[in-house]
């Protein structure tokens, strides 16, 4: 656990960096401290491994002082990830990774050996262990400072926008990988991004900051998100905040109705009675998965579907998996599709039955009433 | 017969091979002086470089003072000394080491202080201490401008050894001082060969020097090829 206790930075001119703070980074979770540049961020979580000195206030990590060693000695004890990793070019993937435990007096061997086991945990292959950092993407150059701020098995890692500096595809990557990882190692994470949505993403606790550094409210994300204190928090959030939240529901309560689904084999009997009652058929193939939506006055006079034309099928969007998606996922899906019907299915893609965005509707008008989410994420 | 066969002539006398002022003695004098002067010059001008490029402070200084080395008319300085302070191997020296600073201070303190930020932040912050983030990350980093400063004090040091000569010590400008003063051109023009000689062997002394020191990790055009 890192404890901020009234941590506020001043420089000599006068420049308020960080107005006296509380705040506690649960061990084993996730904390984020997101906010515009110049809300002390960074400034924050830099001081927790002595890089910047606070000028008020003490820091302590599960109760003891960061003050009470000397700097360089606190920092092997503490994982440090930053933007573009700054790998030592001189020296290979391997070496690189096996800074921190060298420092610590570690056998070559061991620490050859951890460093090994590392990049596998962080997704690389051995045989990147001998390149040098010139040698790989700005994604896997990120891997390999994560694997680095891991080798010593610290209980704290410090992560200053180590994601920030990558394109959309590869942040998606790195911050699924970095839930995953977490979910092994339940290391106590400080993670400073200017992003909200990764915030949200990763934060199990979110600090947003404002221009000075001062601490607007620190909460869940789907607190922050269904009860921002303020105009600040609700302007950072955006526009879209309410159905950013649902992404914290499962869809297991959304009510999917199987009527509309029909198979392409289906006895045209069966096809023609559906037609009469569905505004709109989901098609699905022998095994259940989705093929389109045919809009009912377009289904055949003779009730045989294997005679319409994939073309003339309407694409469905995108389906969502019940349970493991959430609302968020649900709703989307219901919006995307022309027939205004989400197409659920389950983990292996069979089509469990159809929802329309009025019969989403109780199903999310709970989740924003519930005082608490049903899933963490 | 043109100067050049007449330098081969001087060139291919057993008897210039030999003794206290024989080719290979001359040779050995002349490394010597030179690389006297680069270890002189790199003991005042790399641990200023080292310091100033790690505090980023005291740039002006360093400049300026390369400045007026390089300012230094030598062969006017190595006659001057020698008015001063007689033939003394101080007189040759010191114009000498002052050749040799300029690039070792500047290239030292530009590559130090040019070092990615990023990386020394991220060695700061990893517990390296100041002193393992000046040895283990900058001047590593640094190391290819840190490395061609030493190799153009070492081609200044090699290319104005021949001055020595002047204030009558040895090297290889002995031939051309002394073949000037006999009119004996083909020893002028062999001494000069010389010259060559031993700039063309330091350029390739630096190339293997380049090899060993130098990571491939800091090689990037020469690993993507491979």
């Amino acid at each position: 656990m890192i404890s901020f206790q009234q941590v506020g930075k001043t420089y000599p001119d006068g420049t308020v960096a960080v107005a006296a703070t509380d705040l506690t980074a649960d061990s084993g979770r996730i904390t984020v401290l997101v906010g515009p540049s110049g809300s002390g961020k960074t400034t924050l979580l830099r001081m927790v491994n002595r890089m910047i000195e606070p000028t008020s206030g003490s820091i302590l990590i599960d109760g003891v002082d960061v003050r009470s060693k000397p700097a360089p000695e606190l920092r092997r004890g503490i994982g440090y990830v930053i933007q573009n990793a700054g790998l030592f070019p001189h020296r290979t993937v391997l070496a690189n990774v096996m800074t921190v435990p060298r420092l610590l007096g570690w056998s070559k061997e061991k620490a050859r050996e951890r460093a090994m086991e590392l990049l596998l945990t962080v997704g690389l292959e051995a045989d990147h262990a001998k390149r040098y950092p010139f040698q790989l993407s700005g994604g896997q150059q990120q891997r390999v400072g994560v694997a680095r701020a891991l080798a010593a098995d610290p209980p704290v890692l410090l992560m200053d926008e180590p994601f920030s500096a990558v394109d959309p595809v590869v942040r998606k990557d790195l911050q699924t990988e970095l839930l995953r990882i977490q979910s092994e190692l339940e290391k106590t994470i400080l993670f400073v991004t200017h992003d909200i949505d990764e915030a949200i993403l990763l934060g199990d606790r979110v600090a947003v900051l404002n221009t000075g550094g001062t601490l607007e409210q620190f909460d869940t994300p789907s607190e922050l998100l269904a009860h921002p204190k303020n105009e600040f928090v609700e302007g950072f959030l955006g526009v879209d905040r309410g159905v950013r939240r649902l992404s914290f529901f499962s869809s297991g309560a959304v009510p999917l109705r199987p009527e509309p689904v029909v198979a392409v084999d289906a006895p045209p009997q069966e096809v023609l009675a559906r037609k009469g009652t569905q505004p709109w058929l989901l098609v699905v193939d022998a095994e259940t998965k989705p093929l389109g939506w045919l809009p009912a006055q377009q289904v055949p006079a003779d009730g045989d579907l294997s005679r319409v034309p994939a073309a003339d099928l309407v694409s469905y969007g995108h389906a969502f998996t019940v349970e493991a998606e959430s609302l968020r996922a649900a709703l989307d899906s219901a919006v995307l599709s022309p027939s205004s019907r989400a197409v659920g299915v389950d983990a292996d893609g069979r089509v469990v039955g159809v929802a329309s965005v009025e019969e989403l509707v109780p199903a999310i008008r709970a989740a924003q009433d519930g005082s608490s989410p049903e899933n963490g994420r | 017969m043109n100067v050049l066969s007449e330098a081969w002539g001087w060139l291919t006398t057993a008897a210039n091979w030999h003794g206290s002022d024989g080719i290979p003695t001359r040779f050995l004098e002349h490394f010597e002086y030179s690389i006297e002067a680069v270890l002189l010059g790199a003991l005042i001008a790399f641990p200023l470089g080292l310091l100033t490029g790690h505090t980023k402070r005291g740039g002006l200084v360093v400049t300026s003072l390369a400045n007026v080395a390089r300012a230094l008319p030598t062969l006017g300085l190595v006659v001057l000394l020698v008015v001063l302070i007689g033939v003394k191997f101080r007189a040759v020296m010191i114009p000498l080491v002052a050749l040799t600073i300029p690039p070792i201070l500047l290239n030292t303190y530009e590559g130090v202080r040019n070092v990615d930020p990023q990386l020394t932040d991220a060695a700061k912050g990893m517990g390296l201490r100041p002193w393992q983030v000046l040895w283990r990350a900058e001047v590593p980093a640094a190391a290819p401008l840190i490395l061609t400063g030493f190799q153009f004090a070492a081609v200044n040091a090699v290319a104005n050894t021949a001055i020595a000569a002047y204030s009558s010590f040895g090297g290889l400008g002995r031939f051309v001082i002394d073949g000037l003063a006999t009119t004996d051109y083909g020893e002028v023009a062999g001494g000069a060969i010389l010259i060559v000689i031993a700039a063309i062997l330091n350029l390739m002394f630096f190339a293997v020097l380049r090899r060993v020191l130098i990571s491939p990790g800091l090689q990037p055009r020469k690993q993507a090829t491979a």
